[in-house]
């Protein structure tokens, strides 16, 4: 078990995490008995074999997910035992999500897409302008903020997806394989992006198959059949 | 989440599958045009008969023989029938407190002939108050002459499709026509009356009182319009009548009498009534689209199960989710109604423009009744879906598992 980089403090900490997914008549154990820290600014990479549970943590890293036992807290905040509301709250307010096929909706622009987590959290429309102008040109992405997604490459696609996922200014980024998708130079740009990110203070996780992806990372973590089998530290 | 984003959003979400939301526009907007068109048909009618009753004259009585109300007695036995409404009854009327001036009436129905020519019509047997009672007006000539009213001379007024259906162009007036075994002289021809309470005027004959006694052989009236000397006397002029009659048949309440408020009231009430259910129907098609919006939903949540897990990754909670969906169903919804509400008013307007003697008017209710329905569907109908989407499993959802 490594410990956080001393002197930061924890923002994630996992104990005893267990998850089991009843398929049929049989029960999957995604995760049995995982123990976690996380400290603030970590950039850690979660590899491990398909079906070893590393999509798994991270739904409940991200809070989209409840264990079947074990505790999560999150900034200090016990999370297993919130509410649907608060844990809605808690991704809206702390958590920036990438996935592997970018979940942008089709029918809005980049910048609209950019804007949806302020407008569901209520922000006004002009902060909202502000703010979403900001987090595209961050990406370099302001020549294509009124395209839609259909009209960008798997490299913008994803980087929008980034400026998406930030514009909330969470402290914690959770990305499943973000380059699945990607041919390695728009690989190679989005996790710059994300190291960028890294780099001003967020927290990063990233789940990758790529071994030369994951050796880039501060820590790796490697998962075996629904445990932390490696842990190490650079 | 603001409610103008909220809408926005809906509407963003509808355009982006047109074809179905097209439809069940239409579906919406034909179901609030029927319960406007269906109300304004019914009100339309009403408004109709309340102008004829107008038409008529506002403070006329009516006396029928026989009795309406049934008092619970044994059902009259063989020679126990009504006493027949005679003229000489309607002669002492005339003498009634109130009454201003009466028309009896005597109908059937004759040949009438005129060279080779001949049709079969109603005949009416009145007197020439008739012509000022039911407010007409002649085209050519004289109406019956004054006098006796159990005199029977042989003269007749013609309607005017009967008149220029026995002379065609030839001068009718002053003419012969043979009604039964009689010949009548023709004196007039009635005034192009238009409908009047279904029944037109135009193709009858119009004969004294007591030559249609003797056509038809019967010494009873059909019945006697009585026109009372204003608004007011109404009641005391009932009264009177009902009181002469008595007297007259040896105590018997033998007849009945109808003002012309009391049928006006009873004819409003039944088209009221038909209105509402006209209307009602309407409503059902309007809910039926309801079912359609629900559909659209389903199948929008189903197609979208991504994005509502996208939305709960990016923190809406399921109050939130389900207003996302329900906005979409009241959109749906209210953009239908809307789209109707034109459709019907067009409607209207076109149709009143067209034809000129009956017009389509909207109940101030109509519109509101359907924007309500509507609503009130898309709300009803929108809730299940929206449930099921707000409830999705944020990973199941992204995952499409
Ligand atoms: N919703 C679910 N229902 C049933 N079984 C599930 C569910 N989610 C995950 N599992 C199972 O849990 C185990 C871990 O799955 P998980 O998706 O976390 O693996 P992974 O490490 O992300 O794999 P990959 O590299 O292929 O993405 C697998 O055996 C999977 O079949
Ligand atoms: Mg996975």
């Amino acid at each position: 078990m490594v410990q956080p980089a001393s002197g930061e403090s924890a923002v994630i900490e996992l104990t005893g995490i267990e998850r089991r997914f009843q398929v049929g008549d049989q029960v999957v154990a995604a995760l049995r008995g995982v123990d976690l820290t996380l400290g603030d600014g970590d950039y850690a990479a979660v590899m491990g074999p398909s079906g070893s549970g590393k999509s798994t943590l991270l739904n409940i890293l991200g809070l989209l997910d409840r264990p079947d036992a074990g505790t999560y807290a999150l900034g200090g905040v016990e999370t297993t035992s919130l509410n649907e509301e608060r844990r809605a709250r808690l991704r809206r307010e702390r958590i920036g999500f990438i996935f592997q096929s970018f979940h942008l909706i089709p029918r809005l622009t980049a910048a609209g897409n950019v804007e949806l987590p302020l407008t569901l959290a209520g922000v006004a429309p002009k902060e909202r302008r502000e703010r979403v102008a900001a987090a595209l040109d961050a990406l370099g992405l302001t020549p294509r903020a009124h395209h839609r997604p259909d009209q960008l490459s798997g490299g913008q696609r994803q980087r929008v997806a980034i400026a998406r996922a930030t514009v909330m200014a969470p402290e914690l980024i959770l990305a499943d394989e973000p380059t699945g998708n990607l041919d390695r130079a728009s690989g190679e740009e989005v996790i710059r992006a994300l190291e960028g990110l890294n780099a001003r203070g967020l927290t990063l996780i990233l789940v990758t198959h790529d071994p030369v992806l994951g050796g880039r990372a501060r820590r790796r973590i490697r998962m075996a059949d629904g445990a932390v089998a490696e842990d190490l530290c650079a | 989440m603001r409610l103008r984003d909220t809408l926005g959003f809906a509407f963003q979400a509808l355009g982006s599958h047109s074809a179905r939301t097209w439809l069940t526009l239409l579906a919406v907007g034909l179901g609030t045009a029927a319960v406007v068109l269906l109300s304004a048909l019914g009100e339309g009618a009403r408004a109709y008969v309340e102008d004829e009753f107008t038409q008529l004259g506002t403070h006329l009585l009516i006396v029928f023989p026989g009795r309406n109300e049934t008092t619970g007695g044994p059902p009259p036995l063989l020679g126990e029938t009504a006493r027949d409404l005679t003229l000489d009854d309607a002669l002492a009327l005339t003498r009634a407190r109130g009454v201003a001036r009466l028309a009896p009436l005597s109908v059937g129905q004759a040949k009438v002939s005129a060279g080779s020519r001949e049709r079969e019509v109603n005949i009416i047997g009145t007197t020439a108050d008739f012509l000022g009672v039911r407010h007409l007006s002649m085209a050519q000539g004289q109406f019956l002459p004054p006098g006796d009213p159990t005199r029977g001379h042989a003269v007749v007024v013609l309607g005017k499709t009967l008149a220029s259906e026995l002379f065609g162009h030839h001068q009718a007036v002053g003419g012969w026509v043979r009604i039964g075994e009689r010949r009548f002289r023709v004196t007039g021809i009635l005034a192009d009356t238009g409908q009047s309470l279904g029944d037109t005027l135009d193709d009858l004959a119009i004969i004294p009182v007591a030559s249609a006694q003797a056509l038809f052989n019967s010494p009873g009236l059909f019945r006697i319009l009585v026109e009372a000397r204003g608004r007011s006397a109404l009641p005391g002029a009932e009264a009177a009548i009902k009181d002469l009659i008595r007297a007259r048949h040896e105590g018997e309440d033998d007849v009945t009498v109808i003002t012309q408020d009391a049928m006006l009231a009873t004819f409003d009430k039944i088209l009221k009534a038909l209105t509402l259910a006209v209307a009602g129907i309407g409503a059902i098609s309007l809910a039926v689209a309801g079912v359609l919006i629900m559909n659209v939903m389903l199948v929008s949540v189903s197609q979208r199960t991504a994005e509502v897990g996208l939305l709960k990754a990016l923190g809406a909670a399921q109050g939130q989710v389900a207003a996302l969906f329900i906005a979409e169903a009241l959109l749906l919804a209210g953009a239908g109604t809307l789209a109707g509400l034109g459709l019907a008013l067009g409607a209207v307007q076109g149709f009143n423009g067209i034809f000129t003697s009956f017009q389509l008017v909207i109940p101030a209710w109509a519109p509101i009744a359907a924007v309500a329905v509507s609503l009130g569907s898309g709300l009803v109908f929108g809730l299940a879906p929206a449930l099921r989407a707000a409830r999705l499993d944020p990973v199941v959802a992204l995952t499409g598992r």
